[in-house]
């Protein structure tokens, strides 16, 4: 199912549906992480990534209309450098060990440490939430800093939009402010 | 060499592809991001199961029986990476506004045109 919503995605030209299949997108691979135990995952893709890019999606739109022309470029190139990076990564996979085994070395290091410990350690049943607020809580402040900088891009660049637009017709338009504030 | 333990992988390595297609055949920008963003997406997967165990449960500790959990590790760095995916995306999109602001396009063709005009 996210195979077919992709290969639409690739083969539909108005960019309305291509939002919404984006968001379709997310929200099915959102299920999938349920599926895969990643509660906490789930929640936040669905939140985030069928939510709020959906939304700064559709803003782009209404700013920049929403018909693709047609490409007149040759699709040989594309096709044949996506062909040579798929095997290679399949040849990547060759190595890797088989899906859902118990003994892959990726179960070995320190998540059981985290499984058995955090509970005495940090007292959150929910050992997700206590991984990323605590024992890796630098990549959270990283991750926020990250956030902040690319907020202050995104008013940077709107901001300059609005002002150039407000003094050349005295209209704002109200869309751009869904645009800085998700971002 | 098991293959069928690596059938999912492939699986995702073709939504991955899929997604890298619209990124680099695509002339149209907001078209690129959301071919980004379908590759960050599937990468995302990739990881997830990477982290499952055949019968486990969600990594929230319960007090009664004896259960599998799965790995939380990809868990947590796949939120942050979420986050950040999203950052991306929307500084991606402030982007394409200011280009359709200076060029009255965002068709990439037509923006090589102008330039060389």
């Amino acid at each position: 199912m996210l195979a077919v919503t992709a290969l639409a995605l690739l083969k539909l030209r108005n960019l309305f549906a291509v939002a919404m299949l984006a968001g379709i997108y997310s929200l099915l691979s959102a299920g999938l992480f349920v599926a895969l135990d990643a509660v906490d995952v789930a929640f936040t893709e669905a939140a985030v990534g069928a939510g709020i890019s959906t939304i700064l999606l559709l803003g782009t739109l209404s700013l920049v209309g929403h018909d693709q022309k047609k490409s007149t470029r040759s699709s040989v190139v594309p096709l044949l450098v996506v062909l040579v990076t798929g095997s290679i990564l399949v040849y990547g996979t060759l190595d890797m060990p088989p899906y859902g085994d118990p003994g892959n070395p990726a179960h070995h290091h320190v998540a059981p440490h985290y499984l058995e410990e955090s509970e005495h350690e940090i007292g959150i049943p929910n050992v997700v939430t206590s991984v990323l607020a605590s024992y890796r809580g630098y990549d959270t402040m990283g991750e926020t800093t990250v956030i902040f900088t690319a907020m202050v891009g995104v008013l940077l660049l709107m901001g300059g939009v609005r002002r150039r637009e407000g003094s050349a017709t005295l209209d704002g338009k109200p869309d751009r402010e869904g645009d800085a504030h998700g971002g | 060499m098991n293959v069928l333990g690596l059938v999912n992988y492939w699986a995702f390595i073709f939504l991955m592809m899929v997604g890298f297609y619209i990124l680099i055949s695509q002339g149209n920008l907001i078209k690129k991001i959301v071919g980004l963003s379908i590759f960050q997406t599937s990468v995302f997967i990739l990881y997830i199961s990477m982290g499952k165990i055949r019968g486990g449960t969600a990594p929230i500790l319960m007090s009664e029986g004896d259960p599998v959990y799965s790995n939380p590790l990809p868990h947590v760095l796949i939120l942050t990476a979420i986050v950040v995916g999203v950052a991306t995306t929307a500084l991606g999109l402030s982007l394409v506004v200011r280009i359709h602001e200076a060029y009255g396009t965002i068709e990439e063709d037509e923006i090589h045109d102008h330039d060389l005009a």
